[in-house]
């Protein structure tokens, strides 16, 4: 791969100030950091916040006032963060090709045909390629995704919940290809699952409370993806299935 | 079975229409027969063909101008929102003028010539297709557009590949919508005053007690109107081909 973004990484660093939807706190002075070249997951329940936050430093949302997002190299991250959703968001009239293609398409750009058909090789998905998505099962058009998320080549990656939507066997599948895809990006996974978050990352935030509080990251050990029947992983899920409960009773409250 | 079907439903009206002129003993100059309608039919090809071009020709170039200012008036509200808050207004408010109304005027300003029912059919055309149109334009899935924002697509692009083929289901059930009302209009339009068209020959048969000629007319007008139907259906399901395939032939 002619990927330049691998030898130029930078860290990115957040202070979120306050958010709030009417009388709701969602948070308030939260701060923290993706290391370069490092995968941060953002762990918490549902409704804790996490994909605003996300969409907050993708730049996705108007007029933002309450985050300063700040790259190490001093350079914007607008422009330079590629975004994957828990819908696949192919569009259902471009084949499965097309669709990786989609941002040459979008910024008026020629498109590498080589690269998305190798892409596409690396997901699996070769033989799909002229498919519409329509054709596809769940797990084959996330990856279908994760192609077009790879063939923008940005040294930084949002993912907000990407694998939640797919059946446990598939998402394990989809985890490993990811983790070996992205192994030197600077990725942000936003997830509920304790599991998706011991396997895939470097270093893992607990999203509790209302306001939300971040808690000192986890920074589990050993090469992602990490196995599952690695006991530090076992046990590590079921702390992390605690506190979230405990959380998630916080929020009710 | 799918061409068997239409078929007996066709023939099963016929033989309804013919029981119901001989159960009440209806005179032909207030429901003629099935027959004397075949009749007519083909005694009077000629002039039936003639006046039917007419007002196909009308309703075509009614769909097409209409279907091109329904269009642009949707998209220019989609992508500029000064435009949106200006025109919609003006928009709602002219749609619940009923454009029948606007006949007689058309026809005082535009003359007695095919002009003022293409206008119509226009009019009529218009309003669903802008409707359906922009709704379309406004309802793309959120999540695409945020894609298409992190991968830096200008406005344009944003329109031009993703809010458009997104809106064209939408734009297609208003052109339904339209091809199904747009012989009202050329209809109404000849009505009004007119030296052609099918519209005209009915008023002239009515005028002249000529009942079969009329409902000879009213025949080429359905067969016209569903054949348009059909056919743009056939168009749109082309153009939307990644669509699941649906019976729309069976509702």
């Amino acid at each position: 791969m002619n990927s330049t973004s691998e030898n130029n990484a930078f860290s990115v660093s957040i202070k979120a100030s306050r958010l709030a939807f009417g009388d709701t706190v969602l948070f308030e002075q939260v701060e923290f950091e993706l290391p370069a070249g490092e995968w941060t997951c953002l762990l918490g329940p549902s409704g804790v916040g996490k994909t605003t936050l996300l969409r907050l430093i993708a730049g996705l949302v108007p007029d933002a006032e309450n985050i300063e997002v700040s790259c190490s190299d001093g350079q914007k991250l607008s422009g330079r963060a590629a975004y994957m959703a828990q819908q696949d968001l192919l569009m259902p009239w471009l084949s499965v090709l097309d669709n990786v293609m989609l941002g040459a398409r979008l910024r008026a750009e020629q498109a590498d045909k080589t690269r998305a058909l190798d892409l596409l090789a690396r997901v699996g998905l070769v033989e799909n390629a002229g498919d519409l998505p329509a054709k596809l099962s769940g797990g084959m058009r996330q990856r279908a995704a994760l192609a077009r998320t790879l063939m923008e080549d940005r040294p930084v990656v949002l993912m907000d919940e990407p694998f939640s939507a797919l059946d446990a066997i598939t998402r394990i599948r989809l985890q490993d290809m990811a983790a070996e895809l992205l192994k030197d990006r600077t990725v942000l996974l936003v997830t509920h699952d304790p599991l998706e978050a011991l396997r895939l990352g470097d270093r893992i935030h607990v999203l509790s409370g209302r306001p939300v509080k971040l808690d000192e990251p986890l920074t589990p050990l050993g090469s992602t993806p990490r196995d599952l029947h690695d006991p530090e992983v076992l046990k590590g899920q079921a702390d992390l299935l605690e506190r979230l409960a405990a959380a998630d009773q916080e929020v009710a409250a | 079975m799918k061409i068997l079907r239409p078929l007996i439903i066709f023939i099963a009206l016929i033989a309804l229409w013919q029981i119901i002129v001989a159960v009440t003993g209806a005179p032909h100059y207030i429901l003629p027969s099935p027959g004397r309608v075949f009749t007519a039919l083909g005694e009077r090809s000629d002039t039936l063909l003639g006046h039917g071009w007419i007002t196909l020709s009308e309703i075509i170039l009614g769909l097409i101008l209409g279907t091109l200012l329904g269009s642009i008036s949707a998209l220019t509200m989609g992508y500029f929102r000064p435009a949106r808050q200006w025109l919609m207004p003006v928009f709602v408010v002219s749609q619940a003028i009923p454009v029948f109304a606007l006949a007689p005027i058309l026809v005082l300003w535009l003359g007695y010539g095919m002009v003022s029912k293409v206008a119509m059919a226009t009019l009529i055309i218009y309003f669903p297709v802008t409707a359906a149109f922009f709704d379309g334009l406004r309802r793309t899935e959120p999540g695409h557009l945020d894609l298409a924002q992190t991968m830096n697509a200008s406005r344009w692009a944003t329109l031009k590949h993703i809010r458009i083929p997104a809106a064209l289901p939408s734009f297609a059930s208003g052109l339904r919508v339209a091809t199904a009302v747009a012989p009202i209009g050329a209809i109404v339009g000849e009505w009004v005053g007119s030296s052609e068209g099918l519209g005209f020959l009915m008023l002239h048969a009515n005028g002249r007690m000529q009942i079969d000629v009329m409902f000879a007319a009213l025949f080429v007008l359905a067969i016209i109107a569903v054949a348009l139907y059909y056919a743009v259906d056939a168009g749109l399901k082309r153009l939307l081909f990644w669509l699941p395939e649906t019976k729309t032939n069976e509702t």
